[in-house]
């Protein structure tokens, strides 16, 4: 069947791809062919293609996460060519098409690299880390039913939509990856403004940022020192204003702290 | 037609539907359900597989009221279930537009919509709760869109003339799950709930005939561990890919769905499925998945191909470009055929519609496989902003996969698999007949009959695991009594077994062909033969067809590696051989019902004017079929759908 450009050529391309038995063992590049990559391809379907045909041989596949496909999941997290989710801005890499490399490329492929994220097995590692910040804080008190009608806290639309871009993080970890540091500053700052903006969660705003933060610390998440990679490879333009917002959280929760 | 081997039950299925009228049921049976005392629920445990809308709901809603709650998923977080991917919005019946909504409106539209083969009593609950559902997440934060009034927006949906869509620009699913998973984390953070991320559950154990718990293996060791507790409750989602390309997840799979299944537990309506009109069409082999673009974008979309099949032809071979279609050789064929809902109709006629205009070789694209969605109109009416304002991420989305402006020319689509309406039989406390088993979300098969209406997925999952479940639970639990099962008991050790046994079998056959072959052979099967239009002589061949592609997986399949290690193609053997059976019901099933409605389009059932035609003197019941083993026909099961409320009528959305 064609696809959607019926001039575009097949690609032969080398892969060089981390490869690490699990979270104990030396990892190494290794590279591998991948021949006749039509350019509709998404990159993944094209490590699909390199995968059957290293079944086919009988050989151990390229583990690496993804699920939805779509760009929203955050499953997928493929350092490539030395960028998180690869050479195209605000593309999570199973979004990222074939049609952005050339015949003849080598790519390089390797995990999130971070003290705080693991190695499962090749390119699949352990973002854990993630969710325990999240369980510090990242939530408003509440439990089902017994909630007056959604209409009763007007919130100005500006008010809505910015909580909105900030909630839209889809916890890939591609900041961590991009930052030297491997600082997790810009997921954690996305939720603190998320709530933090909406008068649902100011009650507990303070405690919030004190606590997601600290555990953000305890994980070996590095220090932030505002260079922005993490904003310039983000996804979904999470933007750099929520860490300035944490920032602001963090000092007003520290100057007076509701933790008890 | 009923293959002759088929037995079919004397006894009726017995939906447990409370008495009194319609509006009363639920508050009724709410009064009448038996309670645990506050103190005494931190006896009891629960077990909650899958962590989308249902489950992280469930979830945390369980640990709220003070159970021991386990919950499992595959992904490496619950946050990753695909609900997260639902773009369009979520239904309340809350009238917010003062434009004649309510909640009789809202049943009545999912009923209609539903092709009459869904339970009243469930829908009408499903609409009452709906209100419920939007206040909950505005109190978690979700971010809804909102007018300039600081008052939440809605816009309008397929299949209703209201507008009572709530909505968070195109990803509502994410900030719904979100909102769930924060709940989630809340519960984990206090120790009533306990998480199993990377954990896949392979069995279900019965003691006694009870639910009492699970086995699952852990992703990334391999480790096979039993889990025990009072009740066991299914989120675990839909089977669509059954037919490889859906838009669903990779990983969604039905195999807990089915192990279930194979222990006793009824599947429902296995062949309704839905097939979504405005999905991203096939670029070739390689393609491992569909995108979906959303629904909503009917609103402002016009839907059309080229009235001939000349210009149509010329298009395809690139001689001339859409801008050289003059307006009179467009055929808007949804907006001339059905005028009071036109692009909006329900998902299964603009699904056909699409097909038929194929079909008759007035399809557009390389393929010939699209129809266009085209949104010139709408920007010239409300200006390239405001467009993007309500459309920007999925038109950014559609350029990335296609290469092309959708701002410059009209996208192109075409119908794909995306949800399914059967599932696990439950009764109205969302119990499946093996008692403490509950199915919830997509999973089941409640409330959607044969056809699922548009921003209604996200409404059950959450009403199930937010509104439903924590009462319904509470009245099982009530009459079960403390005492734990150890998971040394021989039902827990002889369910291992068989989980080792069967993994040991697909690691040993060191065949020739991927999984993923098997697995694409058998979804062009089910697309050929059980996608948008079925005949009696296709199901049967697709039934032979696929019986032989499941022997020859289980004699020829490749799975490398070892069981004790992070091990993807073994995981992916397991789904696909469920998948293999499950396949099956659904021709079957398919077969059986020589009826056409909603999503089920047998072809030799139809009006003069190609539109579904029901039987509701031989067909109005669910079929709800027994497992007798892989090969063997199942037994049917019906439960009678009773209309009280509602005339049943042919739809007409014209």
């Amino acid at each position: 069947m064609a696809g959607n450009n019926p001039n575009a050529k097949p690609m032969n391309l080398t892969l060089r791809v981390w490869r690490q038995k699990n979270r104990t063992s030396p990892g190494q590049l290794v590279d591998y062919k991948a021949n006749g990559i039509s350019p509709d391809m998404s990159f993944l379907e094209m490590l699909d293609v390199v995968n059957e045909d290293l079944l086919r041989a009988g050989q151990d596949p390229i583990a690496f996460d993804h699920d939805c496909r779509e760009g929203i999941c955050g499953m997928c997290s493929l350092y490539i060519n030395g960028r998180a989710h690869g050479p195209e801005r605000g593309t999570t890499t199973c979004q990222l098409h074939m049609r952005h490399f050339s015949d003849g490329d080598t790519i390089t492929i390797e995990p999130w690299r971070a003290a705080a994220f693991p190695v499962h097995k090749d390119l699949v590692v352990d973002r854990s880390a993630f969710d325990r910040i999240q369980q510090a804080g990242g939530y408003i008190s509440v439990n089902t039913g017994g909630i007056p009608d959604a209409n009763v806290i007007p919130i100005p639309k500006t008010v809505a939509d910015k909580a909105f871009d900030a909630a839209t993080c889809i916890g890939c970890g591609a900041c961590v990856a991009a930052c030297k540091n491997a600082s997790a500053m810009l997921f954690v700052s996305a939720k603190v403004s998320q709530l933090a903006m909406l008068p649902q969660g100011k009650t507990e705003r303070k405690t919030r940022v004190e606590n997601m933060v600290a555990q953000m610390d305890l994980e070996g998440f590095g220090a932030c020192t505002n260079t922005g990679a993490c904003a310039a490879e983000c996804p979904v333009g999470i933007s750099l204003e929520n860490i300035n917002m944490l920032r602001r959280e963090f000092i007003s929760a520290k100057a007076s702290s509701e933790n008890v | 037609m009923i293959l002759e081997d088929t037995q079919i039950s004397a006894a009726t299925l017995d939906s447990k539907i409370p008495e009194g009228s319609l509006a009363e049921k639920w508050d009724k049976h709410k009064f009448n359900v038996k309670l645990v005392n506050p103190a005494n629920k931190r006896k009891y445990d629960i077990i909650v597989v899958g962590t989308g809308l249902a489950g992280a709901s469930a979830a945390a809603t369980f640990g709220e009221l003070g159970y021991n709650v386990k919950a499992f998923c595959f992904q490496d977080s619950p946050r990753r279930a695909h609900s997260i991917a639902a773009q369009g919005g979520i239904n309340a019946a809350k009238n917010y537009q003062n434009d004649g909504d309510s909640i009789f409106r809202l049943f009545y539209d999912t009923i209609k919509g539903g092709d009459y083969r869904a339970r009243e009593a469930n829908v009408y609950r499903l609409a009452q709760v709906s209100v419920n559902i939007i206040d909950q997440c505005v109190a978690q934060g979700v971010p809804f869109a909102r007018e300039y009034g600081g008052l939440l927006a809605n816009r309008s949906f397929g299949g209703a003339q209201v507008s009572r869509t709530f909505y968070a620009r195109g990803q509502t699913g994410q900030q719904l799950l979100l909102g769930a998973y924060s709940a989630l984390n809340r519960q984990i953070a206090y120790g009533k709930v306990k998480m199993y991320p990377r954990t896949e559950m392979l069995d279900l154990v019965l003691v006694d005939g009870k639910a009492r718990g699970i086995v699952v293996r852990n992703l990334v060791t391999g480790k096979v561990e039993s889990h025990s507790a009072h009740a066991v409750v299914l989120a675990t989602g839909g089977y669509g890919n059954v037919f490889f390309l859906s838009t669903n997840a990779m990983g969604s799979n039905a195999t807990a769905a089915w192990r279930a299944h194979r222990k006793g537990a009824y599947f429902a309506n296995p062949c309704f499925t839905q097939i979504h009109p405005t999905c991203i069409p096939v670029t070739g082999t390689h393609q491992s998945k569909l995108t979906l673009m959303s629904e909503s974008l009917r609103n402002d979309g016009r839907v059309w191909v080229p009235k001939t099949r000349e210009i149509a032809e010329r298009l395809r071979k690139g001689e001339i470009a859409v801008a050289d279609v003059a307006e009179a050789d467009r055929d808007y064929f949804l907006e001339r055929k059905y005028p009071a809902f036109g692009n909006l109709v329900p998902r299964d006629v603009a699904s056909r519609n699409a097909k038929q205009a194929c079909d008759d070789g007035r399809g557009v694209g390389t393929s010939g496989l699209a129809v266009y969605l085209d949104f010139a109109d709408a920007i010239k009416r409300d200006g390239q902003a405001a467009i993007a304002a309500k459309y920007g991420n999925l038109f950014e989305m559609y350029q990335k996969i296609t290469d092309e402006n959708p701002y410059e020319r009209p996208m192109r689509i075409y119908p794909a698999v995306h949800y399914t309406m059967g599932g696990l039989w439950v009764d109205y406390n969302l119990m499946t007949n093996v008692p403490g088993l509950y199915a919830a979300g997509e999973c089941n098969f409640s409330d959607h009959g044969a056809n699922r209406l548009g921003a209604s997925a996200l409404m059950q999952g959450l009403a199930d695991g937010y509104f439903v479940l924590p009462y319904t639970i509470g009245d099982y639990l009530a009459k079960t009594p403390y005492d734990k099962i150890s998971t040394e008991h021989p039902a827990f050790k002889e369910a291992e077994n068989n989980v080792k046994a069967l993994t040991d079998k697909l690691l040993s056959i060191n065949g020739t062909r991927t999984v993923d072959d098997f697995h694409k052979a058998l979804g062009s099967i089910m697309w050929e033969y059980c996608g948008m239009a079925r005949n009696a002589e296709g199901l049967k061949f697709a039934k032979q067809e696929i019986r032989k592609l499941r022997d020859e997986f289980w004699q020829d399949v490749k799975v490398t590696g070892l069981n004790e290690e992070l091990n993807q193609t073994l995981e992916k053997a397991h789904r696909v051989a469920d998948f293999l059976e499950l396949g099956e019901l659904m021709v079957d099933d398919a077969l059986h019902r020589e009826e056409s409605c909603g999503g089920h389009f047998r072809e030799e059932y139809q009006t003069p004017e190609n539109e579904a035609l029901r039987d509701d003197e031989n067909f109005a019941y669910v079929a709800a079929w027994e497992y007798t083993g892989a090969g063997n026909q199942p037994v049917l099961h019906k439960e009678e759908l009773k209309f009280e409320n509602v005339k049943l009528t042919q739809r007409s959305y014209k």
